[in-house]
């Protein structure tokens, strides 16, 4: 049934919303494909039309083929640790184990700390000769000191342990709810069948929690393209763009370099990815959790 | 799409009524600073326009800190874009062709029109200019200027039997010095490295040390052209990459430049090269008798300068120009110019300024200060070219690849040359 | 349950219990550095002592060197500004989207959707565009309008609002009440939990953005905290933690000890609002 009056109210109570949402997501994400067959303007010169020139000289750009492959792995090695992390961290916090108030406390504090700030902090712990970790190292295994930010091939690792402790505890708050709210009747009859915590554990909490796992999965994803603040006090994308990712190559490209017409051609790859994502993980949301 | 366009002009004519609220009496003036030296500048800046306000009745000077250089030349360029852009800032050097480019800035020259005004120009060091000046045409007049030197750890020195007050005149200088600092405890590790030369963020400008030194220059004055791969830039990358692969004096890898002042501090290293903008930073926080020298020579002395110039936006009144570059000469006059060196530490632009009995008093306290006097004499302008970020960037990533091993140098300084052809050849 | 109180502690809670701490000391290292270093003079940074002598000078050299209760003020205009646009736009969309039929709503509702995932951080490019052709440019305004219409938010509200019984809301209607009259009376009230936990993430995002702000503001007049830091920590010179870390304790404290005060709640209001 559908009064006339009710859809003008319907239209009435979205459209507000509707503005910002088609001003600042999709709108722009219809002109940065535009955008991304124009040139740079320049002074009083106008972009111009200039077909597929800025996606051949995508192909042929080595720095765009090594951040696609850095956020690669950045994403590889971010979401499965740090949603493995939030787990346990939730298990343990939700559990009758000493010290878990104090210890919920620090898992969840890097969630409040801008991660601007903490890169400075996390600055220091890798820097060569008196940082944290090589007094750690020289003081207890006398090892010699390690320049692990100024690695290319430790950098990316370096910058994935950033990316854990920061998002870990953030995703923990959500298992944490879950957990709660988890009937403790379960858990009696599992001990009374004489069930070990670890059947427990998975034959029963994992497949409880799932539809919180899919939900933390969509963040970590959209957190492992996101995530770039901390690029800016560390590396700034070095050595040789070993840490640079794929957000932080199109704010350079963009405000750095100003190339407002390549940087949209990286949009649009950004984008593709995304849609890709955003198409698989419907489906899986849609299964999981319906909301009709 | 209607409801974009509706909000669009409701937002824009709101924002139009308040721009309108403030009314010129006399000229006024916009002028955008940055600050890179903490917050004693900004204040000094500040205190410096107000004074000259105070003593000009028909000219009104709005200084807005506008943060990093970073920050203030994109303001620049966004408020131009605008078509509101400030009359006078001050940006980065290396950025004339870019705000040249963009066609947002005028030469000073077509307000010069006395023979005082002709001598004032005259009245700055050549080192600075040639970051100044293009075509014939200067379009940046120095100010907040700096050139890296070399700092060195008396104690060490003396501890390693070296004379202290002697650092290193030459390369093979520093490679000798070098190994006699270089410390290691019983685990054969080392504790106490000979030189730190940072290589993060933006390596090309130490490097430009070593080019200078071994008599080559990185790019032609029109902006146009680079020689990244010029047989001698690949010769004092490979001298920067032994240092720590094949004579082992310097800790290997990238060096991070921000952490280089606490690890001298710290003796991790007995000698490092930074910024003259760390003088006073240095002098406050060394736990032990340091040096101040200019840095090591090869086939001649030779290093960079650094920071920023004064830039007169095109689109401005004559009234608003001729304001702007009256003010710009009174406060890069040596009295002015005097206060402003030794608030911050920069380098005063011109042999003037050294002359003023403020000075005088200050460099007889602080001998390390007249280090970078003397430096200029060898001094060359800092990398700059069209397309400017781009090109530095491309040139950066080169040389961190040659540092971290990642590619010999000779193959990274060939592909950063023909990167920097492809971007620049538009402007030949 | 008396006879868990007397049961020794067994193999495995042991090694978890140890395990729990040394994921926590890890987890709050960077903290514990920061209070370290902000209370203790430079000389200090990376020399660990128990008998180190204690300081506030850090913070009073990080107040005078930036405007840092100016930078405190600009996020907590743009946080709340940000906040109060969002629980607006969302909860009318919300309503529409939960209580109406209408032509085009799945269509609309996907698109909502969609912003889950391209979310304005990345559309940075266009985004810029788009507000200095509005002129706003270097506005607090200019930081929060990508934002205030959340996908996120429509989202969980939408969800909690479809859980509200029809017979509430039929109720309400015979005795006349307007839609706008349900919606204050019978579905806010109802969803609490959801406003709650879902501000918390908002304002803890808005808190610690960084991207958008430092693109979009070049004056101390707008920027938030975290690029005043980012400005402040830039400098020519070396990095000063000590001074750093004050001025991140300081900017980030209050939000700190907040969020640890009611993180018991938070949790209660992430667990009734149905977003696990």
């Amino acid at each position: 049934m559908m009064h006339k009056r009710e859809w003008i109210y319907g239209w009435l109570f979205l459209s507000p919303a509707l503005v910002f949402l088609f001003t600042f997501t999709h709108y722009p994400a219809v002109t940065t494909v535009i955008s991304s067959f124009f040139s740079t303007p320049k002074g009083r010169r106008p972009a111009k039309f200039i077909g597929l020139e800025n996606y051949q000289a995508l192909i042929q750009d080595d720095v765009f083929w090594k951040v696609l492959l850095n956020n690669f792995w950045f994403a590889l090695g971010t979401i499965p640790i740090s949603i493995g992390l939030a787990l346990l961290m939730a298990l343990w916090v939700n559990s009758h184990l000493k010290g878990k108030t104090l210890s919920r406390v620090a898992f969840f504090a890097p969630t409040v700390l801008p991660l601007i700030a903490v890169a400075n902090i996390w600055l220091f712990f890798y820097t060569p000769g008196f940082g944290l970790i090589d007094q750690f190292r020289s003081g207890l295994f006398g090892l010699p000191a390690i320049n692990l930010l100024g690695n290319p091939d430790t950098v990316l690792a370096a910058m994935i342990v950033v990316a854990i402790w920061k998002e870990a505890g953030f995703f923990m708050i959500f298992y944490l709810a879950a957990l709660q709210s988890v009937p403790p009747v379960l858990k009696e009859a599992a001990d009374v069948e004489g069930a070990s915590s670890f059947y427990y554990l998975r034959k029963v909490l994992l497949p409880l929690l799932m539809p919180t796992t899919l939900f933390v999965s969509i963040n970590a994803v959209i957190n492992s393209f996101r995530l770039v603040d901390h690029i800016f006090v560390m590396t700034e994308g070095g050595p040789d763009n070993a840490s640079s990712l794929l957000l932080y190559y199109i704010y350079e490209t963009a405000f750095k370099y100003w190339q407002s017409g390549y940087a949209a051609t990286l949009t649009v790859v950004l984008l593709i990815l995304l849609s890709i994502l955003a198409i698989g993980q419907f489906f899986l949301f849609d299964r999981k959790i319906h909301y009709k | 799409m209607k409801p974009l366009g509706t909000l669009r002009t409701g937002i824009a004519s709101m924002a139009l009524m308040m721009g309108m609220a403030s009314t010129a009496f006399a000229v006024d003036l916009e002028f955008y600073f940055p600050v890179a030296v903490g917050g004693k500048a900004a204040d000094t800046i500040q205190a410096l326009t107000d004074e000259y306000v105070a003593a000009n009745s028909g000219v009104n000077i709005d200084a807005v800190y506008a943060g990093s250089y970073g920050d203030t030349v994109t303001k620049a360029l966004t408020a131009s874009r605008g078509g509101k852009p400030p009359q006078l800032s001050v940006i980065l050097s290396v950025d004339m062709f870019t705000l040249i480019d963009e066609e947002v800035i005028m030469p000073f020259d077509e307000l010069i029109e006395t023979d005082d005004d002709k001598a004032w120009l005259e009245s700055f060091y050549p080192a600075f200019m040639e970051n100044s000046q293009t075509g014939g045409k200067t379009y940046g007049i120095p100010f907040q200027r700096s050139t890296p030197v070399l700092y060195w750890n008396k104690e060490a020195f003396a501890e390693a039997g070296l004379d202290p007050d002697t650092p290193p005149a030459t390369w093979e200088e520093t490679i000798e010095m070098g190994k006699k600092l270089v410390k290691k405890d019983s685990d054969g590790n080392v504790t106490r490295w000979g030189v730190r030369i940072p290589s993060s963020g933006f390596p090309y400008w130490l490097f430009q040390g070593l080019t200078t030194q071994n008599d080559v220059i990185l790019a032609n004055s029109d902006g146009n052209e680079t020689y990244f791969d010029d047989p001698k830039v690949a010769e004092a990358l490979q001298y920067l990459v032994d240092l720590s692969t094949k004579h082992e004096v310097m800790a290997p890898g990238i060096i991070e430049w921000g952490a280089t002042p606490k690890a001298f501090f710290e003796g991790q290293t007995a000698m490092m090269w930074t910024s003259t903008g760390n003088l006073t930073n240095v002098r406050e926080n060394a736990p032990f008798d340091f040096g101040v020298g200019l840095l090591p020579g090869n086939k001649r002395r030779g290093a960079p300068t650094g920071g920023g110039n004064f830039y007169i936006f095109a689109e401005s009144s004559d009234e608003q120009k001729k304001a702007a570059f009256d003010f710009v000469k009174w406060i890069t006059q040596p009295a002015q110019a005097a206060k402003w060196t030794i608030a911050t530490g920069y380098v005063a632009p011109g042999p003037a300024t050294w002359e003023t009995e403020e000075m005088k008093a200050y460099t007889a306290d602080f001998a390390p200060a007249l280090v970078a006097r003397d430096q200029l004499e060898f001094a060359v302008a800092e990398l700059s070219t069209y397309e400017n970020q781009r090109v530095t960037a491309v040139f950066n990533d080169a040389l961190a690849a040659a540092i971290t091993g990642a590619k010999s140098v000779e193959e990274a300084l060939a592909e950063a040359q023909e990167k920097a052809d492809a971007i620049l050849k538009d402007y030949r | 349950m008396s006879a868990n109180k007397i049961r020794l502690p067994t193999f495995d809670t042991v090694l978890n219990t140890f395990a729990m701490w040394f994921l926590a000391f890890m987890w709050a290292l960077p903290l514990l550095y920061a209070i370290w270093t902000a209370f203790h003079p430079a000389a200090y940074e990376t020399n660990f002592v128990w008998n180190a002598p204690l300081t506030l000078d850090n913070f009073k050299s990080a107040w005078a060197a930036a405007p840092f209760a100016r930078y405190f003020f600009n996020t907590v205009l743009l946080v709340t500004m940000i906040l109060v646009c969002q629980f607006v736009l969302c909860t009318l969309a919300a309503f529409a989207f939960a209580r109406f039929e209408f032509p085009g709503r799945g269509i609309l509702f996907t698109l909502v959707l969609l912003q889950l995932l391209v979310m304005p951080d990345i559309l940075i490019v266009e985004n810029y565009k788009t507000i200095r052709a509005l002129d706003l440019v270097d506005t607090i305004v200019a930081i929060g309008l990508p934002y205030i219409a959340s996908g996120f938010g429509i989202f969980l509200l939408r969800q909690t609002f479809m859980s509200v019984p029809k017979e509430l809301d039929e109720a309400a209607r015979v005795e006349g009440t307007s839609f706008l009259g349900i919606l204050w009376k019978v579905y806010i009230p109802l969803a609490k939990p959801t406003y709650l936990a879902y501000g918390l993430v908002s304002v803890s995002h808005h808190w610690n953005n960084f991207l958008w702000p430092l693109i979009i503001t070049n004056s101390v007049e707008t920027r938030p905290v975290t690029v005043g830091l980012s400005v402040f920590s830039a400098i020519d010179a070396g990095l000063e933690w000590s001074v750093i870390n004050a001025a991140t304790l300081m900017t980030s404290g209050p939000l700190l000890i907040a969020f640890l005060l009611f993180q018991r709640q938070f949790v209660q209001s992430f667990m009734r609002a149905g977003i696990r």
